[in-house]
C-alpha cells in the first residue's frame, strides 16, 4: 500500500481486562455501543477463566447492541489457557462460527486455522517471519505486543500485506501472566478460594515499592504497568508507518471521552499536545507512559526533543 | 511411558560448565551462544563458534549430546543473527535446537529439515492444543512445558500428544507464564524475549543503610533487608512490595528455588522424557553438585529404589526450595 491510499486508521476498544460487576460491565458495553466513536470493539475474558461465566448471561445481548451501533464484535480468548476449564473455554470460542475470533494464546491459533482471525497482544510476535506464518494460517489481523519499539512496530506494519496491523495506544500495559494469583494473595488467599477480591479494584490493584512508589498494578493473575501507556503523540508516527489500527483499553474512566479525544487526534481535528492535557484530566488516575515505543525501560515518558526525556 | 529412561538435561555458560556437566553425568547439555540470541545473554557466558564445536566434541566422546538454545524472539527487520544461529547449530552438529519464535522454527524447519527441534519454555506450549499445533506446523520433537503446570496437568498433556515433554526439575523459578513477561523490560528496557536478560545486573545497585540493605533494579526498590539475610539477587518477581490490601512482602514469590527432586517418581509417572536443570549462568561447583545429585536420584529410580535424601541444601536461593506450580496449592 503506498501512502496515497492508505485510509483512515480504525479505532478499537481492547477488552475489559478487570473485574467488573456484571451489570456495570454489561452498562459500559450498551454506552460504548450508543456513544464511543469506536469502529471495533473486543469482547471476552481474558485473565481469569473463574470470571468467564459471570458475563456469560450478558454477552448476546451486549454483542447485539454493539453490532446494531455499527460496532464489529471480535471475541477475545483468555491469555494463558492450560487447565480443563480453560481450554473447554477456548475451543467454545474457536467453535465461534459468525464472528472474528481474537486469539491470545497459540492453543487457538491452531483452532482457527484456515479462516480469518484476529491475533492477540499475548501472543509473541516480534518480527515479519513469525507475522508471515501466522498470515499464511489466516490471521487477518495482529494486535502487536506492548514491549515492541515503535521502529520494530514500522517494519512490521510494512512486512505483510494483507495483514492489518493494531496498537494499543491508551491503559495500563499488562506486562505478565501466571497461574498464580496475586490478588488472592495479598489477601492472604488461595487461587481456588478467592472469592472474586479482584472485583474490589475496578482498575487494578495498585502495588508500590518498599519506598512508597507507585510501580505495578496486580489484576487477579495478571501484573500491569502502573503507568498508563499514551501514545497520542504518536499516533502521526504509527500512521505513517501504516498501522491500521489503534487500541483503547477500557478503564472505569469515561471512555467514551477517551475514545473521542483520539478520534479527533486520529483524524486531524485536534493536536497531540492539547489533547493529551485534555485526556490528564479524564484520565489522571495515574501517569503516562511510552517508554516502549522509544524502546527504552516501559514505565518512562519520553517527550521527543527534550535531553533525557521526562 | 515408553519405559525409556529419562534424560538429565543440564546447562552450560561455559566450556568449563559444559565439562563439569558431561563428567557429572548429564544426558545432555544445552547452551547457547554469545549473543542476543539465547536467553541467557550475560556477560561472560556463552560460547563462540569455536567453543561450541569443542563442546559438541568433549560430549560426544563421552556418549552426551549437545543442544543449543536460540530462543529469545528475533528482531523485527534483522532476522539474521538468529537465522545464523540455527545455520551454525546445524554446521557444527548440534543434536537439537531449542526455539521460541514461529518465524525462527519454520526458517529451521524448511532449511534444516534433519535439525531436531525443540520447543523452548518462552513459548509457553502450555496446553495439548498448543503442543500439537508445534509439531504439525513445524515437526517439533520435544516441548519444554512452562513452569505453570501441575503434575496431574502434565499427566493429561502426556495423555494428548505424541511428543516428548521435558520439564524444569531444579533452579531458578519464573513465577509468571515464561516468555509472556515485559516486567524487567518495563524497569529495565531490557527483556528476556528481546534480549535473552531478565532483571540485568548492568541495572541493579545495592545501597548500604548500616543494618540495612536496599537493592534497586532501574529506578525501583525491589528489596530491602538485614544485612546478612538471604534476600538473593533482586529479579523482579523475587522482592518485596505493598500491595494496597495486605501486608508488604514477597507479593510474587519468595527468594527461593525450584527443586522436584522429592518429586522426581510422580512426574516419571506422568511421562515426562527429560528434566531440565536450570542455571547457564552458575558456575562450575554449581553444575557439577546438582547435575550429580540428578544424577544419582535418576538413577534410584530406574533401579526401582527409593530417590536419595535432598543433598542440595546449600546452593538453594534463599537455602529454601519449592516444588512451585508442579503443586496445585502454589497458585
Amino acid at each position: 500500500m503506498t501512502d496515497g491510499q492508505r485510509r483512515t486508521p480504525y479505532l478499537s476498544l481492547g477488552p475489559v481486562l478487570f473485574n467488573w460487576a456484571a451489570d456495570q460491565w454489561r452498562d459500559f458495553y450498551f454506552r460504548v455501543a450508543d456513544e464511543a466513536p469506536v469502529d471495533v470493539v473486543y469482547v471476552g475474558e481474558v485473565v481469569c477463566s473463574k470470571r468467564a461465566p459471570f458475563h456469560e448471561p450478558f454477552l448476546p445481548a451486549v454483542i447485539d447492541r454493539l453490532e446494531r451501533g455499527g460496532k464489529q464484535v471480535v471475541l477475545s480468548s483468555l491469555g494463558l489457557i492450560a487447565e480443563a476449564r480453560e481450554r473447554r473455554q477456548g475451543a467454545e470460542l474457536a467453535a465461534e462460527a459468525d464472528r472474528l475470533v481474537e486469539a491470545n494464546d497459540l492453543a487457538l491459533v491452531a483452532q482457527l486455522a484456515g479462516r480469518p482471525h484476529v491475533i492477540g497482544p499475548f501472543i509473541n510476535v516480534y518480527n515479519e517471519g513469525t507475522l508471515r506464518v501466522l498470515a499464511q494460517r489466516g490471521a487477518s489481523r495482529v494486535c502487536l505486543p506492548f514491549e515492541l519499539s515503535g521502529a520494530a512496530v514500522g517494519v512490521l506494519a510494512r512486512a505483510v500485506p494483507g495483514v492489518e496491523i493494531e496498537v494499543q495506544v491508551f491503559g495500563r500495559v499488562p506486562l505478565a501472566l501466571s497461574v498464580r494469583c496475586y490478588h488472592a494473595r495479598a489477601h492472604g488467599l488461595h487461587k481456588d478460594g478467592c472469592q472474586f477480591v479482584c472485583g474490589l479494584d475496578p482498575d487494578g490493584m495498585a502495588v508500590k515499592t518498599l519506598d512508597g512508589e507507585p510501580f505495578l498494578t496486580v489484576n487477579g493473575t495478571q501484573t500491569m504497568s502502573h503507568s498508563i501507556c499514551q501514545l497520542l503523540e504518536q499516533c502521526g508516527a504509527l500512521s505513517e508507518f501504516g498501522v491500521d489500527g489503534f487500541r483503547l483499553s477500557p478503564h472505569k474512566v469515561d471512555m467514551v471521552a477517551v475514545a473521542a479525544l483520539y478520534r479527533a487526534v486520529i483524524d486531524g481535528r485536534k493536536e497531540a499536545p492539547a489533547a493529551t492535557e485534555e485526556l490528564a484530566k479524564i484520565a489522571g488516575f495515574a501517569p503516562f507512559s511510552n517508554g516502549f515505543f522509544f524502546a527504552r525501560e516501559g514505565h518512562r515518558r519520553i517527550v521527543p526533543g527534550r535531553a533525557g526525556g521526562e | 511411558m515408553n519405559g525409556s529412561p529419562i534424560e538429565l538435561i543440564c546447562p552450560a555458560g561455559t566450556p568449563a560448565a559444559l565439562r563439569a556437566a558431561v563428567d557429572a553425568g548429564a544426558d545432555a547439555v544445552y547452551a547457547g551462544f554469545r549473543d542476543q540470541t539465547n536467553a541467557r545473554n550475560f556477560p561472560g557466558l556463552n560460547f563462540s563458534r569455536a567453543e561450541l564445536r569443542e563442546g559438541i566434541a568433549y560430549a560426544r566422546e563421552r556418549g552426551c549430546k549437545l543442544f543449543v538454545a536460540i530462543n529469545t524472539y528475533p528482531e523485527a527487520g534483522n532476522l539474521a543473527p538468529w537465522q545464523a544461529a540455527v545455520d551454525d547449530a546445524a554446521r557444527l552438529g548440534a543434536d537439537a535446537v531449542i526455539l521460541a519464535d514461529l518465524g525462527l522454527l519454520d526458517y529451521t524447519a524448511q532449511r534444516h529439515p534433519g535439525l531436531r527441534r525443540h520447543l523452548s519454555v518462552q513459548a509457553t506450549a502450555s496446553s495439548p492444543e498448543a503442543i500439537r499445533f508445534y509439531a504439525e506446523a513445524f515437526g517439533v520433537r520435544r516441548v519444554v512445558l512452562p513452569r505453570v503446570l501441575t503434575v496431574a496437568d502434565i499427566e493429561r498433556v502426556r495423555a494428548e500428544v505424541d511428543v516428548e515433554l521435558e520439564v524444569f526439575a531444579f533452579g531458578g523459578m519464573c513465577v509468571m507464564a515464561e516468555g509472556r513477561c515485559s516486567l524487567s523490560s518495563y524497569a529495565t528496557g531490557r527483556s528476556p524475549n528481546k534480549d535473552g536478560v531478565c532483571s540485568p545486573a548492568s541495572h541493579v545497585r545495592y545501597e548500604d543503610e548500616g543494618d540495612h540493605v536496599l537493592s534497586r533494579l532501574g529506578n525501583f526498590t525491589i528489596n530491602r533487608y538485614r544485612q546478612g539475610e538471604p534476600a538473593g539477587y533482586p529479579t523482579l518477581c523475587k522482592g518485596r512490595f505493598v500491595p494496597a490490601e495486605g501486608p508488604a512482602g514477597y507479593l510474587f514469590e519468595e527468594p527461593i528455588s525450584l527443586n522436584a527432586i522429592e518429586i522426581l517418581p510422580q512426574l516419571a509417572r506422568a511421562g515426562v522424557s527429560a528434566l531440565k536443570i536450570e542455571g547457564r549462568q552458575r558456575g562450575r561447583a554449581y553444575v557439577s553438585q546438582v547435575v550429580r545429585a540428578f544424577r544419582a536420584a535418576l538413577d534410584a529410580l530406574a533401579r526401582g529404589e527409593p530417590v536419595p535424601a535432598d543433598p542440595l541444601d546449600g546452593i538453594t536461593e534463599g537455602n529454601r526450595d519449592t516444588a512451585g506450580a508442579y503443586e496445585a496449592r502454589w497458585r
